[in-house]
């Protein structure tokens, strides 16, 4: 029987009822007495130097209260960057600084030159029209490996090259790989594309800057996963404000997907602004700002090789990437090709060596950074893809060859430094192939060739790490952060709770699954727990919500908050039943003595805590609240296998998705309905990548893919019902829940299975052509299967 | 500046725009109904859709200058009469139809518009008729069950099947 509340249950979502109703708080809904607006005066030359910006044409508009340049900002710090990678030299990476508004040179289009603050936004975007910026247009460099050959332009004049880093991972098993290779039965090659995607979170970037004079405050409400990080990094950095002078809110966020992960220019200039105008100014971002300025995601160009022996034993892997970082570092770019993607690529196999180069190169596009899955997509494309090549190469069946090649022992640890603690992927195989109906493909096959279609079947294997940590481990790795968590349980003297945690929910549904943990741990019902989350003057320091995170971290942390707050009030039950703490248990929100029927309910010793009349006040002081912060372990490894079946018109090219099916191995599950949806949705992002999604520049450094007109998000038909199951449970060994995370398994999982599928039914067709580069849009399937362009 | 006045939510309201305001600009800004959301800026995505006169129209793409006179609804105005959630709203909840939430008001006034007119659509009917609006959250599983729902066709119960 389902729960109907608790762990386990799929309690409908509380914050749903006011978003059905209009009712939702987004940083756009929020409008100040005496706000005004700033519009971005943004390049639309991807290269050059700026000669000259004249404003005094719009400082006379309507409505203009001052217009900003780069000069405005020369004493202020640059937007930072978060993790320093080391190169295989072990010299640092290369680290430009980065502007709030350009400073000499312009280096991708969209980058913001001035900024207009005026009464209405259409004054401020109209006032921009009447600023002259002359810019020296120098030659764009947009591809990657051009970019980094002897000669080519440089994005940052003051660098040696285009290079940021040149990671070696592991450098010490380079030669030993290269053994491998030289002693190997078969290689399999592959060179392949990871699409550069732009994540498009509904909800476009918000800002908005307030400031109070008589407490010399800053506020800033802004579209964030992760306030506090915010906080630090432009309280610290960037403008010089003390944290106890910064308030940063980011309430109801209508998706993140990783680009509201990163502090950008816009927060920065509002808060800044705020003070320098003495009103509160506010940014709205449309669609087409967006796709120039929001961190864009993947942009992988790859070889990769694969090493077996006689028996088809995976003996070796080496890969050779080159990421692209666009114009800056953005917050957390670096680490993203490399401690996000590089450790990720033994997948679920026990391949003993594995030697990973990465090439960070800066171009004259938009900054890349973490977008849903951030390198762990990247390595299980590859991978994956390549395993299916080598099958196929073998003439072994691709389940077979990856089954025989599985991890199977647990703790299992790979040769790219992190250690699998538990896993059972022979177990989510078989799930799939059942849920998937590979035994009835071959009739359906039949159907769609009757009906003049190709039909093709592809299987995939993934791995993904959630919840980075512990903070010394990443520390060593090039982190300037900490990676914990934070919760502090209120209790209030009505026995009601507050949790306020330092994650984020920008449509997790946190305030229904983290009050479903506490509510269980109690024995009191769920509306009886408040989340609170998304300001950090309500919540303690933390780290926000991303990579999968928020459950493995987050909710460990509420656990161990929740944990302290038994203990005390344990305490104070048994001087209230006058009985041993030893004896004292805690049962459906009532304290009992063991073995006896003397009891004390929850909200009697809630009222004691805070009315301490009756209450061992030379023991305990007063009161219910605890604040933890935990700091894992280790990674979690949620791992599964997916499928996904394929109809192509080889008329037309064009590819539809028959069924898709997906057995993850989350471990527990707190809340199965939240955890399927956001199966459903990293899953349609996945396709999305693999059918349809592509972020196009011109040789010039022109972004072609600007709005919603030319880049192809996915729509409702272009998507099947999804299949998916989550009863695979190798509970986490080491937080409290045993839970892994669950936020990005559909988005890594599924491009390859339908590239590998896309293969198959080429294959069938008589068109054996080894790869093909996503997006897989009907123009390149034909040009692919009729040999042309 | 113009004077539009219009019924929205069955109360009149009345504002100056410029001519170029939009309708979700004058409903967000001057009226203060911030459930239509923008969600775009080139007609694609249908976060900002409300009902004119009974018709579906997203109101990004029309001047509130061209809505004066008008009947206007949006999501604020669909709860029942009881501020309950009404038969659209309360599947999309049981559903599970929804995640940030921003896409889901012009979602809940597709569907419906979409029921209006077809009372018992197929999932290819809507998601055909869901052309309009986009979602980056649910990968549309959920709300297309939700609409079935609504329309009180049989649909396997959420994390059951």
């Amino acid at each position: 029987m389902p729960k109907d509340g608790g762990i386990g249950a799929s309690s409908k979502r509380r914050e749903d009822v006011r978003f059905l109703t209009g009712n939702g708080k987004y940083t756009d809904d929020i409008n100040m007495r005496g706000q005004a607006y700033v519009h971005f005066l943004r390049s639309d030359i991807a290269h050059g130097k700026i000669t000259s910006v004249d404003i005094s044409g719009a400082e006379g508009m309507p409505g203009v209260v001052k217009v900003f340049t780069g000069s405005d900002f020369e004493g202020v710090g640059g937007m930072p960057c978060g993790w320093q990678v080391t190169d295989k030299h072990g010299q640092p990476m290369q680290e430009p600084p980065h502007p709030i508004l350009a400073q000499g040179k312009v280096r991708h289009v969209g980058e913001p030159i001035a900024a207009v603050v005026a009464e209405t936004y259409a004054q401020a975007r109209d006032a921009a029209e009447a600023i002259v910026v002359d810019i020296d247009e120098l030659p764009a460099v947009v591809d990657m490996k051009a970019a980094v050959k002897d000669g080519a332009p440089k994005v940052h004049d003051d660098l040696t090259s285009n290079l940021c880093y040149d990671w070696g991972f592991v450098e010490e098993n380079k030669d030993a790989v290269n053994k491998a290779f030289d002693d190997a039965a078969h290689v399999t090659t592959l060179e392949l594309v990871n699409n550069r995607l732009v994540a498009n979170p509904m909800e476009p970037r918000v800002a908005l800057g307030d400031y109070d004079r008589s407490g010399d405050e800053s506020t800033l409400y802004t579209t964030s996963q992760n306030p506090h990080v915010i906080r630090l990094l432009m309280g610290a950095f960037v403008l010089g404000i003390p944290e106890h002078k910064l308030r940063v809110v980011a309430p109801d966020v209508g998706g993140g997907f990783g680009t509201k992960i990163f502090h950008y220019q816009e927060e920065a200039f509002c808060t800044f602004a705020a003070k320098a105008c003495n009103r509160p100014v506010k940014w709205t971002s449309t669609r087409s700002e967006a796709f120039m300025s929001d961190a864009h995601g993947r942009d992988h160009v790859t070889k990769i090789e694969l090493a077996l022996d006689g028996d088809n034993n995976f003996t070796a892997i080496r890969t050779d990437t080159y990421a692209n970082m666009g114009a800056y570092l953005s917050t957390f770019a670096p680490s993203v090709p490399t401690w996000l993607h590089g450790t990720l690529m033994a997948g679920n196999y026990k391949t003993p060596l594995i030697y990973v180069n990465v090439k960070a190169v800066f171009t004259n596009t938009v900054p890349v950074d973490a977008y849903r899955g951030a390198g762990r997509p990247e390595a299980t494309f590859q991978l994956e893809r390549l395993v299916d090549k080598a099958a196929h190469e073998l003439g072994v069946d691709p389940i077979a060859l990856r089954r025989q090649n599985f991890v199977t022992e647990f703790p299992y640890a790979t040769p790219v430094a992190v250690e699998y603690d538990t896993g059972d992927y022979n177990a989510t195989m078989d799930k799939l192939e059942e849920m998937s109906d590979r035994a009835g493909f071959e009739a359906r096959r039949k159907e769609s060739e009757a009906k003049g279609k190709l039909r093709g079947f592809g299987v995939n294997a993934y791995i993904e790490a959630c919840g980075i940590a512990p903070s010394n481990l990443v520390g060593q790795l090039g982190a300037r952060a900490g990676l914990y968590e934070s919760a502090t349980v209120r209790v209030n003297a009505t026995g009601g709770l507050v949790v306020m945690t330092g994650s984020h929910s920008h449509g997790q549904g946190h305030e229904t699954s983290f009050a479903q943990v506490v509510a269980e741990m109690i024995g009191i019902d769920e509306g009886m727990v408040e989340i609170v989350h998304g300001d950090t003057a309500r919540t303690p320091m933390g780290m926000g919500t991303y990579g999968s995170r928020s459950i493995a971290v987050g909710g460990s942390a509420m656990v161990r908050a929740t944990e302290k707050i038994i203990a005390k009030a344990k305490k104070i039950a048994s001087h209230l039943l006058e009985a041993s703490e030893g004896d004292i248990e805690l049962k459906d929100g009532a304290f009992s003595v063991a073995g006896t029927d003397k009891s004390v309910a929850w909200g009697d010793v809630t009222l004691a805590a805070y009315v301490p009349h009756n209450y061992p006040l030379d023991d305990i002081e007063p009161g219910l609240e605890e604040t933890a912060f935990y700091d894992p372990a280790n990674f979690t490894y949620p791992a599964g296998a997916y499928a996904c079946e394929v109809e192509l018109d080889p008329e037309t090219g064009q590819v539809t998705i028959e069924r898709f099916s997906a057995a993850d191995d989350f471990g527990n599950v707190i809340n199965p309905m939240i955890v399927e949806g956001q199966v459903h949705g990293g899953l349609a992002q996945g396709i999305g990548q693999a059918l349809l999604e592509n972020c196009a520049y011109d040789s010039d450094g022109q972004l072609l893919s600007a709005s919603y007109m030319d880049y192809a998000m996915p729509r409702a038909a272009d998507l099947p019902m999804y299949q998916v199951d989550h009863s695979c449970q190798t509970p986490c060994t080491h937080n409290p829940l045993g839970v892994k995370g669950c936020g990005e398994a559909g988005a890594i999982g599924s491009p390859p299975a339908v590239i590998n599928a896309v293969l198959d039914a080429m294959r069938s067709g008589g068109h054996d052509i080894g790869h093909i580069d996503m997006p897989v849009s009907p123009g390149r399937v034909w040009a692919a299967m009729h040999g042309g362009n | 500046m113009t004077q539009v006045t219009m019924t929205v939510n069955g109360k009149s309201m009345s504002g100056d725009v410029e001519g170029r305001t939009l309708l979700a600009q004058f409903l967000r800004d001057d009226m203060g109904l911030t459930g239509t959301h923008i969600g775009c800026d080139t007609s694609q995505c249908g976060a900002c859709v409300v009902h004119v006169n009974g018709e579906a129209v997203k109101a990004c793409t029309m001047f509130a200058v061209e809505a004066n006179g008008a009947t206007v609804d949006t999501i604020e105005g669909q709860a029942n009469a009881d501020g309950s959630l009404n038969v659209i709203q309360q599947a999309f909840q049981d559903y599970h139809g929804l995640q940030c939430g921003f896409c889901t008001p012009g979602m809940v006034m597709s569907a419906a518009a979409l029921l209006k007119e077809n009372s018992k659509p197929t999932e290819a009917e809507i998601r055909h008729y869901l052309d309009g609006n986009i979602c980056r959250c649910t990968g549309y599983h959920n709300i297309v069950k939700a609409i079935m729902a609504a329309s009180g066709q049989d649909v396997p119960a959420v994390a059951a099947e």
